[in-house]
């Protein structure tokens, strides 16, 4: 990595080391805290006492609380129909754009870029009346129908599609592949990691999602962990501390489990998704 | 070329169609339900011209929220971004803990935002919460901070920077990697003090990616309401509501949706104009590969 320029005085050094600990102790104090009350009886919400006994009954009693497990599995087939459908939706039209000749092709292509700016959850009004005209309305198909096309997707594969080299496709083409063949056989093999990288954006975007799936759902059968956290933690004033952390960790618990085991591929996929 | 076109069309035609029905075509029904009524029942909706846009300008909660919008820009932008900077520049050498630093900025962002809400709503009870704690501690009285009006606003801007600022640290570790060490280390056998490399230049180098992060905390700053929800609904007495949250309450709290479409049409004219902004002030050569 980089060497440190010679003009640092070991007073200078220690500063920088303090400042970069402060900063992430008070980052991460929240979770550190969530972590703390979820594990120890409620009576120790605010005791810090390192010899207070560990207890998993706060994850028990959430987990009784309300129906996390059918919120949870709302949760996996809404991110997992999500990232199914872009992919598949995307992977063609990202080729189209970057390996096809067709009229109006930047005028299309400008109109994906729109969505960039304009996200389909600016627009929940008038989106939630296509829904409710679908009859659509309560469904995990709903959550996810506005965000099946992606532009980021069609941006970010379209990028990745134009650095494979062009004579892969006359290759391809002599050996009689059909346009089908090519792109799922040649560039969607070579784009891997783009797609792993906008994988797992996608998964936690949408595992995070809030606004619009508690607009269109109103039962328990649809509602991601989200939403029902929410209803489970404004209702009723009367829950322990204790069990809304754990009720909180829950719903953070899988993603940050994946965080924490890929953690590298994670910070790598959300910066090359990032950058444009 | 005639089997490109319809291949291309062939290939673009499901993606087209739910991204302009989702997209375009609503981001146009909205300006023309803006120029109609909300039906009420058995009153149909009539078209009323801009009456929805004078009765915007005369709506205090309206100017209100634009103004809570403002400052919880002008205080998220900035803020997010220097502290990323902050980390980027801590992780990105050797420092002792390097792993548990880089985890500690950026596990905020992997959390959903609603559920560290809650934790942040323990953090600011009155009497209770972690602040309270040390207010009590150096002698002051208890405070209500989430339902003061007059802090309120700040509490859910405190929020936003923490969960985003991670985010951003890793767009600025993408950027100080790309510049060469030899600059560094010829300024180091120069004798150059530390903060005069950064001002001099690593600060320039990486305008580019503290212009794209502008434009992404800008946007950020009219979407990211969901915390809103849990710690405040925007309250109290609109202290701390912002726009977004005002076109839920306006389209599904009241069901009136015609002024609720008029929320949006400001919504989606900021966001075009920090769009276009960002289309005309960064053009090819300020984004990196």
């Amino acid at each position: 990595m980089s060497t440190m320029p010679t003009s640092d005085s070991p007073f200078d050094r220690a500063l920088f080391v303090t400042g970069a600990w402060l900063l992430a102790l008070v980052w991460i104090l929240p979770l550190a805290w969530a972590i703390w009350a979820a594990i120890h009886p409620a009576q120790f919400v605010t005791r810090f006492d390192p010899l207070a006994p560990l207890t998993t009954q706060n994850f028990i009693d959430a987990w009784n609380a309300a129906p996390f497990g059918r919120y949870l599995l709302n949760t996996v087939m809404l991110v997992t129909m999500i990232l199914s459908a872009q992919l598949l939706l995307c992977i063609h039209a990202a080729f189209a754009f970057a390996r096809l000749e067709f009229p109006f092709k930047n005028l299309l292509f400008a109109l994906v870029l729109m969505q960039l700016m304009i996200t389909p959850d600016i627009l929940l009004v008038r989106n939630y009346a296509t829904v409710a005209q679908l009859g659509l309305l309560d469904t995990i198909l709903a959550i996810g129908l506005p965000y099946f096309a992606s532009a980021f997707a069609i941006f970010l594969l379209r990028q990745t599609f134009k650095t494979i080299p062009k004579e892969l496709d006359e290759a391809a083409r002599i050996e009689g592949v059909t346009l089908l063949g090519l792109i799922w056989r040649v560039y969607v093999p070579l784009a891997k990691p783009t797609i792993l990288a906008f994988a797992l954006v996608s998964v936690s975007n949408h595992w995070n999602n809030f606004v619009w799936p508690l607009i269109v759902t109103s039962s328990v059968n649809t509602r991601p962990l989200t939403v029902g956290l929410s209803i489970f933690a404004t209702t009723d004033s009367g829950i322990e501390w204790s069990i809304i952390t754990a009720a909180t960790l829950i719903t953070s618990g899988p993603l940050l489990i994946g965080f924490l085991l890929f953690q590298r591929q994670f910070v790598q996929s959300f910066m090359r998704a990032g950058i444009k | 070329m005639r089997r490109d076109w319809l291949h291309a069309a062939l290939l673009l035609a499901p993606a087209l169609v739910l991204l302009v029905s989702f997209t375009h075509w609503p981001a146009i029904q909205t300006v023309i339900d803006s120029l109609w009524s909300t039906p009420r029942g058995r009153r149909p909706s009539v078209f009323v011209g801009l009456a929805n846009y004078e009765r915007l300008m005369a709506d205090p909660t309206f100017r209100r929220v634009m103004w809570n919008n403002t400052i919880y820009a002008a205080l998220t932008i900035p803020a997010s971004i220097a502290l990323a900077l902050a980390m980027a520049l801590y992780v990105q050498g050797r420092i002792i803990g390097r792993g548990f630093l880089r985890l500690a900025y950026f596990t905020p962002t992997v959390l959903p935002l609603i559920a560290v809400a809650n934790i942040w709503v323990f953090f600011f009870l009155p009497g209770f919460g972690m602040f309270e704690q040390l207010r009590q501690w150096v002698g002051l009285s208890p405070r209500n901070w989430l339902g003061d009006q007059s802090t309120a606003l700040y509490g859910v801007t405190i929020v936003t920077i923490w969960a985003q600022a991670g985010f951003f640290m890793i767009f600025y570790l993408a950027a100080l990697q790309t510049i060469p060490v030899a600059l560094r280390e010829a300024a180091a056998i120069e004798g150059c003090p530390r903060f005069t490399f950064f001002r001099r230049v690593t600060w320039p180098l990486l305008m580019p990616t503290t212009l794209f992060l502008s434009v992404n905390a800008t946007i950020n700053a009219f979407r990211t309401v969901d915390h809103l929800f849990v710690m405040t609904q925007g309250g109290p007495n609109h202290a701390s509501n912002l726009l977004l949250y005002y076109i839920y309450e306006t389209g599904f709290t009241f069901w009136d949706t015609a002024y609720a479409a008029t929320l949006t049409v400001v919504m989606v004219v900021i966001l075009v104009v920090v769009g276009l902004g960002q289309f005309f002030l960064m053009d090819r050569r300020v984004h990196y590969k």
